[in-house]
């Protein structure tokens, strides 16, 4: 359906795409007593935890191997070495994520083999698990480092599984939800009986909660031990297409069958999803989702009139774009330019004619004439030039409150964002003025009134 | 070279901390040996950004993988009067096949289309970490990009990895020192024309400034960086004096533009109501000395008397409120000591105030100030601070946004007064909206209900 492309500019200007390793240190703070860390210098750590301080709102946990000059020219595995000794010392995680940075990847050190020989000469680490993940800042993107952090969680982490245990369901987590898209699908899987795990977590660690105590480390999220037994449930659903790779692994490693939903957000997506529980579970739909589901079937009429035929441009990482884009060329929208920063094989399918793995300059050039801009904080620049309103989705959104408690799955999240979206298009309206419907030149010519 | 470069500014002479140094220690430069598993704070590029990206009209181009731009373009809270240029995001976002074949044709065209596109002054080109490992050489591409396009076009060469923040914002001021300065002639000069050197104008801190000057007839001819303009800096080698604040963060530059131009500077504050007044006679001193009309001395003291009752008029109605607040102030160096006075002066008691980057003399000062028991703190851990916050020992914590979360989650009240701050706290006008805010913080009626239990915590406890 849409023809795929690279920008063809040398220079990026106002950049859509984050770096693939704070996707993949964002995926370590989904995990409980966790202590991500990125290897390479202080900055690449001080910019990842900047952009989730501001986004979140929360302390964030994120630590630097702190890689100098002559680190890193020399090589400077042992500072991965170094800095697990202290972190182990310093805040006792019971999980460490490693993510390499381009500084670190360009020279390419065998991170894998060093810690191999570094944890067996190490036995006062005890159980400490260490998951490292490759994801140099000159590849791929933010959704990508997340992908991978799962899918070697899952490699280093799971064990084996016995007996599957009835009601037990995992959900591997796409970047593109919330927190308040994780407890959304948790309460929804556990009014049919069934018992969801969640991994990554961000509900547990970045919900913005008052703990009792300080914690150096994350303040919640995936359990190592559930980590481990993921293998007992019945089965895995993955959300997102980033996260196929990390259910493929599962798979792999404990013959559980997985099932695949590529986007949350509408009407269909959510009655296969409530159907897919209604089967595992045995259980009959529970009347408030039948209440729900018609409820979002009266928002979609109501909200048709002001969504359908409007413009729509969005600029967001491959499974956020594909959710929204899919739902709203659903509410009868045009996806006049969509633009995102990685590959994915659902990039063919956006119902847009042309997606380009660009920057926010390609979306503000191709959005003159739209109606509406879905994209991060970082497009407010070009909404203001535009002169169009701007839906903030994704991540980083640093200018406005409660950027993660924002809901758009199920019916209810479904429902919301519609008006969301129908509120500013109708406050955003053409109206109508004295000039707005001039005649073309041609019968203009011939329709001037003399006077007297 | 890159190298001899970071060993000139370790040996800076206008430094007062360096001086006390030993030949030994100062040869190891001024860099704290990061420990990793346990370091913070932003790299060498990152202080260079943050020391430039204030200049309005430049595109600023960052030549790297996308993490050294696309993780933090966008996030400082530098205004302008002005070009809003400043504030788009430039990167070469390096691939692999740049990291293999190197990165140097990228840049060049990266150049090119900025400036087809966007038409700036000048370009100024940020090194970073991979392609200076991969030996991207920044200075010969912008050599050619200037000679070809016929404009400036500056190397930055302040990669992540050589250091700290503090020595990008020293790397920064060489840069405008080799490049910049000296190079553009002003339309006319005034006796009255200084710079000022190191005021980012965070929201709009200089504008709290500016109309002091304006009102004694004084002229910013450029400020180093805030809402500056390219021509702004390239013609400030005519200024007359200077004032550098900031702490120390562009010593270099200040005192280099002493040595080559003859411009003299003092090194003052706009934090608080003396500090304010200090530094403007200051500025109309050495404006004195260096040929303007000595009436100025009369009209600065007239406008001090002035502004300072006026502010004190308006600080007049907190200070019953804030008298005996407890503050605890975590925040970088010599700042300090500014607030610090400052706060004292609305009655308000400072229990702990942070001297990681202090100087021996700014010590002294803040114990002259705060008395013998002065809580100094060196480095004080997350949890010693929560631990503090939790048990009460201080109403109210003003730091940087680092640590903000552990005054809110202690429910401690807590104000900004680090770069990402919302608010402007300069001059006179600053120190009322410093207070103003401090009161409103405090006297926020959402304290009292976070620290009631829930009703059926308080009839558990009650049982």
């Amino acid at each position: 359906m849409s023809k795929v492309s690279l920008s063809r500019k040398a220079c990026t200007v106002n950049p859509l795409k984050l770096s693939q390793p704070v996707g993949g240190a964002l995926a370590f703070l989904g995990l409980a007593d966790c202590m991500p860390l990125l290897h390479g210098s202080q900055g690449c750590t001080a910019f990842g935890l900047v952009l989730f301080v501001r986004h979140f709102r929360e302390t964030i946990p994120l630590q630097t191997t702190a890689m100098n000059e002559v680190a890193t020219v020399l090589g400077g595995v042992e500072n991965i070495g170094k800095a697990i000794l202290t972190i182990h010392q310093k805040t006792k995680p019971r999980i460490i994520g490693i993510c390499s940075t381009g500084v670190t990847e360009t020279k390419g050190d065998d991170v894998d083999g060093y810690l191999r020989t570094f944890m067996a000469e190490h036995p006062e680490l005890g159980d400490l698990a260490v998951v490292y993940v490759s994801t140099p800042d000159f590849k791929d993107a933010f959704q990508d480092g997340w992908s991978k952090a799962v899918r070697n969680i899952i490699q280093a982490v799971a064990e084996p599984s016995v007996e599957p245990i009835l009601g037990l369901v995992n959900f591997l987590v796409g970047s593109h939800l919330t927190v308040a898209d994780i407890e959304e699908l948790r309460e929804m899987s556990e009014s049919f009986g069934l018992i969801p795990t969640f991994l990554p977590d961000l509900s547990g660690s970045l919900d913005g909660h008052i703990p009792d105590d300080f914690s150096p480390t994350t303040l919640g999220g995936t359990p190592l031990d559930a980590i481990r037994h993921l293998g007992s449930a019945e089965l895995t659903i993955a959300l997102g297409e980033q996260m196929r790779p990390a259910a493929e692994a599962l798979m792999l490693k404990t013959g559980q069958p997985y099932v695949l939903f590529d986007r949350l957000t509408g009407l269909e997506p959510n009655d296969q999803l409530l159907d897919c529980f209604s089967q595992l579970s045995g259980q009959p739909v529970p009347n408030k989702y039948r209440r729900q589901r018609s409820q979002l079937l009266d928002a979609m009429l109501d909200g048709h009139f002001f969504i359908g035929g409007q413009k729509i441009a969005i600029g967001a990482e491959p499974d956020l774009l594909w959710n929204l884009s899919m739902w709203l060329s659903e509410l009868g929208a045009e996806i006049t330019a969509a633009i995102t920063t990685t590959h994915s094989p659902l990039l063919e399918q956006v119902p847009c004619n042309e997606v380009i793995i660009g920057d926010l300059e390609d979306l503000e050039t191709r959005a003159h004439g739209c109606d509406l801009l879905m994209t991060t904080a970082h497009g407010r620049q070009a909404a203001e030039r535009l002169g169009i309103p701007l839906l903030r989705m994704g991540l980083p959104i640093f200018d406005r409150l409660g950027a993660t408690h924002r809901l758009s799955v199920g019916y209810r999240g479904t429902r919301d964002l519609l008006f969301e979206v129908g509120n500013l298009l109708m406050a955003n309206a053409h109206e109508g003025h004295p000039q707005r419907w001039p005649l073309p030149g041609e019968s203009h010519a011939h329709s001037t009134v003399i006077p007297g | 070279m890159l190298q001899d470069k970071i060993l000139e500014i370790f040996n800076e002479p206008g430094c007062d901390k360096n001086q006390t140094k030993s030949d030994k220690e100062r040869k190891k430069g001024c860099s704290v040996q990061l420990q990793p598993g346990a370091a913070a704070g932003g790299c060498a590029f990152d202080g260079a950004k943050i020391a430039l990206q204030p200049i309005t009209d430049v595109a600023h181009l960052i030549h790297g993988p996308i993490a050294c731009e696309g993780n933090s373009w966008d996030n400082r809270g530098s205004k302008s009067s002005g070009s809003k240029l400043y504030r788009t995001g430039f990167t070469t976002d390096m691939t692999e096949l740049d990291v293999v074949y190197g990165g140097e044709k990228h840049l060049f065209k990266s150049i090119k289309e900025i400036i087809d596109k966007y038409n700036p002054p000048a370009v100024f080109v940020y090194q970073t970490c991979v392609p200076a490992m991969i030996g991207d050489d920044i200075e010969a591409v912008c050599k050619a990009a200037a000679l070809k396009f016929g404009k400036p076009i500056i190397p930055i060469n302040a990669p992540g990895f050589v250091g700290s923040k503090n020595l990008g914002n020293k790397l920064a001021g060489e840069a405008l020192l080799d490049y910049v300065i000296g190079t553009q002639e002003p339309e006319f000069t005034t006796p009255y024309d200084i710079n000022i050197i190191g005021e980012y104008n965070l929201s709009g801190e200089l504008w709290q400034i500016k109309p002091l000057l304006d009102h004694l007839g004084i002229r910013i001819l450029s400020c180093i960086s805030g809402d500056a303009k390219y021509h702004e800096v390239a013609q400030s080698h005519r200024a007359r004096a200077a004032m550098m604040v900031c702490s120390k963060a562009m010593i270099n530059i200040a005192r280099k533009m002493e040595e080559r131009y003859e411009i003299p500077f003092f090194e003052g504050s706009f934090y608080g109501i003396s500090d304010s007044s200090e530094s403007l006679r200051a500025i109309a001193r050495l404006l004195v000395e260096r040929g303007a009309p000595d009436d100025l001395l009369a009209r600065t003291e007239n406008l001090i008397v002035t502004e300072e009752a006026r502010a004190w008029h308006r600080l007049a109605e907190y200070k019953t409120r804030l008298r005996g607040k407890r503050v605890l102030l975590i925040t970088g160096g010599v700042k300090s000591w500014s607030v610090v006075s400052a706060l004292q002066e609305v009655g308000m008691e400072v229990v702990g105030t942070s001297v990681k980057k202090s100087t021996q003399e700014d010590k002294a000062r803040i114990k002259e100030m705060m008395g013998d028991d002065a809580h100094m703190i060196d480095d004080m851990t997350p949890r010693e601070m929560y631990k503090m916050l939790r048990d009460a020992e201080a109403d109210i914590m003003l730091s940087g946004g680092r640590s903000q979360f552990i005054a809110l989650k202690a429910n401690v009240p807590w104000l900004d007064i680090n770069q990402e701050r919302h608010h402007a706290y300069a001059g006179y006008e600053g120190m009322v909206e410093l207070v103003k805010q401090i009161d409103s913080a405090l006297y926020n009626p959402i304290w009292s209900q976070l620290r009631k239990p829930a009703p059926w915590d308080a009839r558990e406890v009650a049982l």
